[in-house]
């Protein structure tokens, strides 16, 4: 049988209230308080072997030599995985909770569950490190929670494939999964739209981030000595697409010389962008980065120079992470080499 | 106030006979007939003919269109107006569907964003298209074309030979009738008084430069948002021209038996009053984007909707224009419903839309397409498997020795479509 270690706080040992939340880690064989509805919720395939309480204030006035300890006798009682509360609104016990199920995992390599209502602080700290189910705002909701992370906590300790979130009922942790749903997709939009009219709860499939916008710098005033880049996201590379830029989703950005270069013509450069018709920006992809017209403005003075190299990838269903950390070093790389503003195309 | 019935004639099995027709649920097909027919166009060089069933070790690649044969068989009209017949308003009397089989189209690459049709294996899961009895088109055009034409060339062969197969059913006897309705704004209101009133938002892509999607033969782009019967959308008055990521585009198949549809029908008269549908284009140029986006919004006011469903074609640069139009629909105090899908990374952990707005908390998503598949080798490839290197969601390497492909769920035609046609999806 899989062996538990459950970690609870004092309120829930039945210790006592805010006067003894500064009670010391204690390790106590076999189950204590909610212990027993988790033990049961197990049905036999795993069992509590020992509950680990400690006070909320002491954890968190003490945090580092408090988790040491509590690691210690999670290690010493041997257990295949950990539960951790549930802590439901409680902020400070639902922070333990996070920490210790965070550090459960990271540091002793076990699988974890933790418990907690949404809006607890801890959710919103650990929910994309741990697995942490949603509960009601208090301990009325011992049973619904109890009921939720029981099996979920069995099925890691399995080593079982975790669903989605809405099937295996934890906090969307940050990581689109992909599933097969039991309805279509516009039987699910009718089913939203019912119930949003209706006032009744829906719940969306994917929460809008919120949105990451960036303040343009201040205008160049001095443009005859400014040193002016190209970078774009419209995929033109030299011809052949020698760093196999991908047509979508590109996993990598190419930097290309073009000193002595004046334009870039259709027999030495095409775009590798999957996006978009590419008849027009083969034909000539000085289209897509102006290099033509800018080494014209050179020669005539209206600029001071243009920068050596140009960077280029592909905008075409490009994960934002990926494009933020290439705009992060492509930036870094014109800002150490003295440019002054940059033309950033698009297609 | 406008009815269509839908004659549903099942088609089983497909067999290359000496002369075309419907008997029983099989279709027999002379091949002779359909390279004839295709041959009138000159800038089409070769046509082959493929038959590919649920199950067959069969890959299908690059894929251009998949189209289900459709007649009409009373009523005002005929199938794909504007297209292969002429204008005339659909959506009323009596269709015969071809139903349990589909004509797909392939062909040399036109654009990177074409896609893959498995009919058995891992591939086949995602697809659709995996279930159903495929009449496959190899249409190789003149070398010296340029694209635009050879985009051209394959989708008028799709559509005529779903037209000339569609026809073979115009005398057989439906199985099943499926009917459909919708009343005009006065009858409607007064019929249904108390059911809240909605709108299918159906954006079309029109990216342009081969996104392209054709209304009663109108090139969506150059179109205002308009209001359409949901019946006129069964009898093809909008098919697909587009290239756009496999995953997401929505084939003339799709478009035939948009789900949104459908399932508003399901409801309608019960928990909602379906008012109709307000087609809008995804143009790429800012002042095109607010202006239609303008004119979806006004139209869902005009139409005194309560609530609305928005679907997306395509992603990325449409993401703009859902947001645009939610905000905006939203903004008029109708709620909104969306359906896309997911550009999340291929860990998902990525942001998965490139727009995102408060007002959008109600979302339907067909899964995130930069996930990870391998698809293993099949017996057959109709069409040209090195492609997989280059299309949208493959990369250099995509194609592996033994015929097996690596590459994003992007790939593959359909998987993650953005009118809800599928299960998948993601959380």
């Amino acid at each position: 049988m899989l062996k538990c270690v459950h970690y609870i706080n004092q309120f829930f040992a039945g210790i006592g209230g805010e006067e003894k939340a500064d009670y010391k880690p204690e390790l106590r064989k076999g189950v204590v308080g909610p212990g027993a509805a988790m033990n049961a919720a197990f049905k036999g395939e795993a069992e509590i072997v020992a509950t680990v309480i400690c006070g909320d204030s002491y954890f968190n006035e003490n945090e580092k030599e408090a988790l040491a300890t509590i690691l210690d006798m999670i290690k010493s009682e041997g257990a295949d995985f950990v539960v951790c509360g549930p802590a439901f609104n409680a902020g400070r016990y639902g922070v333990a909770c996070g920490t210790v199920a965070n550090a459960v995992k990271e540091e002793l390599g076990l699988p974890v569950v933790t418990g907690m209502y949404e809006e607890n602080p801890g959710a919103d700290m650990f929910k994309t490190k741990v697995y942490i189910v949603p509960t009601k705002n208090n301990a009325a909701g011992m049973g619904e929670a109890v009921g939720y992370m029981a099996p979920l906590a069995l099925k890691l300790a399995k080593g079982e494939k975790i669903g989605v979130s809405s099937q295996e009922h934890y906090m969307p942790n940050g990581v689109r999964t992909n599933f097969f749903d039991e309805k279509i997709g516009a039987e699910r939009a009718v089913d939203m739209l019912i119930a949003k009219l209706a006032g009744k709860p829906f719940v969306t499939e994917y929460p809008m981030p919120s949105f990451d916008r960036v303040e343009p710098g201040p205008a160049i005033t001095d443009m005859k000595h400014a040193r002016i880049a190209l970078v774009t996201s419209g995929g033109i590379v030299p011809k052949g697409n020698p760093d196999h830029i991908e047509s979508s989703n590109a996993q990598k950005y190419g930097q290309y010389s073009i000193e002595g270069v004046n334009d870039l013509d259709a027999d030495h450069y095409e775009t590798a962008h999957g996006g978009y018709d590419p008849s027009y920006a083969n034909e000539r992809p000085d289209r897509v980065v102006p290099l033509d017209v800018l080494r014209d403005m050179e020669k005539e003075g209206v600029i001071g120079s243009i920068h050596p190299y140009f960077y280029s990838t592909v905008g075409n269903g490009t994960a934002v992470a990926s494009a933020k950390k290439y705009g992060t070093e492509i930036g870094q790389k014109l800002v150490d080499d003295h440019v002054d503003a940059v033309i950033l195309t698009s297609t | 106030m406008k009815k269509l019935e839908l004659g549903i004639v099942p088609i089983k099995d497909i067999q290359f006979a000496s002369k075309s027709e419907v008997k029983g649920d099989t279709l027999y097909v002379n091949k002779e007939d359909i390279i004839d027919l295709l041959k009138e166009d000159e800038n089409i060089e070769n046509i082959e003919l493929f038959i590919a069933k649920p199950g067959d070790s069969i890959r299908i690649m690059p894929v251009k269109d998949v189209i289900e044969p459709r007649v009409k068989v009373s009523g005002n009209g005929a199938m794909f107006p504007g297209m292969v017949s002429k204008v005339d308003v659909v959506g009323e009397g009596r269709t015969n569907v071809l139903r349990g089989m589909a004509v797909v189209t392939t062909g040399k690459i036109v654009a990177f964003q074409e896609g893959i049709i498995d009919m058995t294996g891992e591939g086949a899961k995602y697809t659709p298209f995996s279930q159903l009895n495929n009449l496959v088109l190899k249409v190789d055009t003149k070398e010296d074309i340029d694209k635009h034409k050879r985009e051209a060339s394959v989708r008028m062969a799709g559509l005529k030979t779903a037209d000339f197969v569609g026809k073979l059913a115009k005398d057989i006897e439906a199985k099943e009738v499926e009917t459909f309705e919708t009343l005009n704004v006065k009858e409607g209101a007064e019929k249904y008084p108390n059911l809240p009133r909605v709108a299918y938002v159906y954006m079309l892509q029109s990216q342009g430069l081969m996104h392209d999607t054709y209304v009663y033969g109108v090139d969506a782009k150059q179109t205002l948002s308009t209001i359409i019967y949901p019946t006129e959308v069964m009898d093809g008055a909008i098919v697909s021209g587009n290239c756009v990521s496999a995953c997401d585009k929505n084939t003339t198949y799709h478009h035939l038996n948009n789900p949104v549809i459908r399932a508003l029908f399901a409801e309608h008269g019960k928990s909602i009053n379906f008012v109709g549908v307000v087609i809008t284009n995804e143009n790429v140029y800012l002042a095109d984007k607010m202006r239609s986006s303008d004119w979806a919004s006004k139209l869902c006011d005009f139409l005194g909707v309560d609530g609305a469903i928005v679907s997306e074609e395509g992603f990325g640069n449409p993401d703009t224009d859902l947001i645009m139009n939610c905000k905006k629909i939203t903004a008029k105090g109708i709620k909104t419903v969306l359906v896309t899908d997911e550009y999340a990374g291929q860990d998902g952990k990525s942001q998965s839309l490139a727009d995102a707005d408060a007002s959008a908390d109600a979302v339907v998503t067909g899964g995130n397409a930069n996930m990870v598949i391998n698809i293993g080798p099949l017996d057959t490839v109709i069409g040209y498997p090195e492609v997989a290197d280059v299309i949208a969601g493959g990369t250099a390497g995509s194609l592996k020795p033994d015929g097996s492909i690596e590459a994003e769920l992007q790939v593959i035609t359909g998987a993650t479509n953005e009118i809800g046609f599928n299960k998948f999806s993601a959380r």
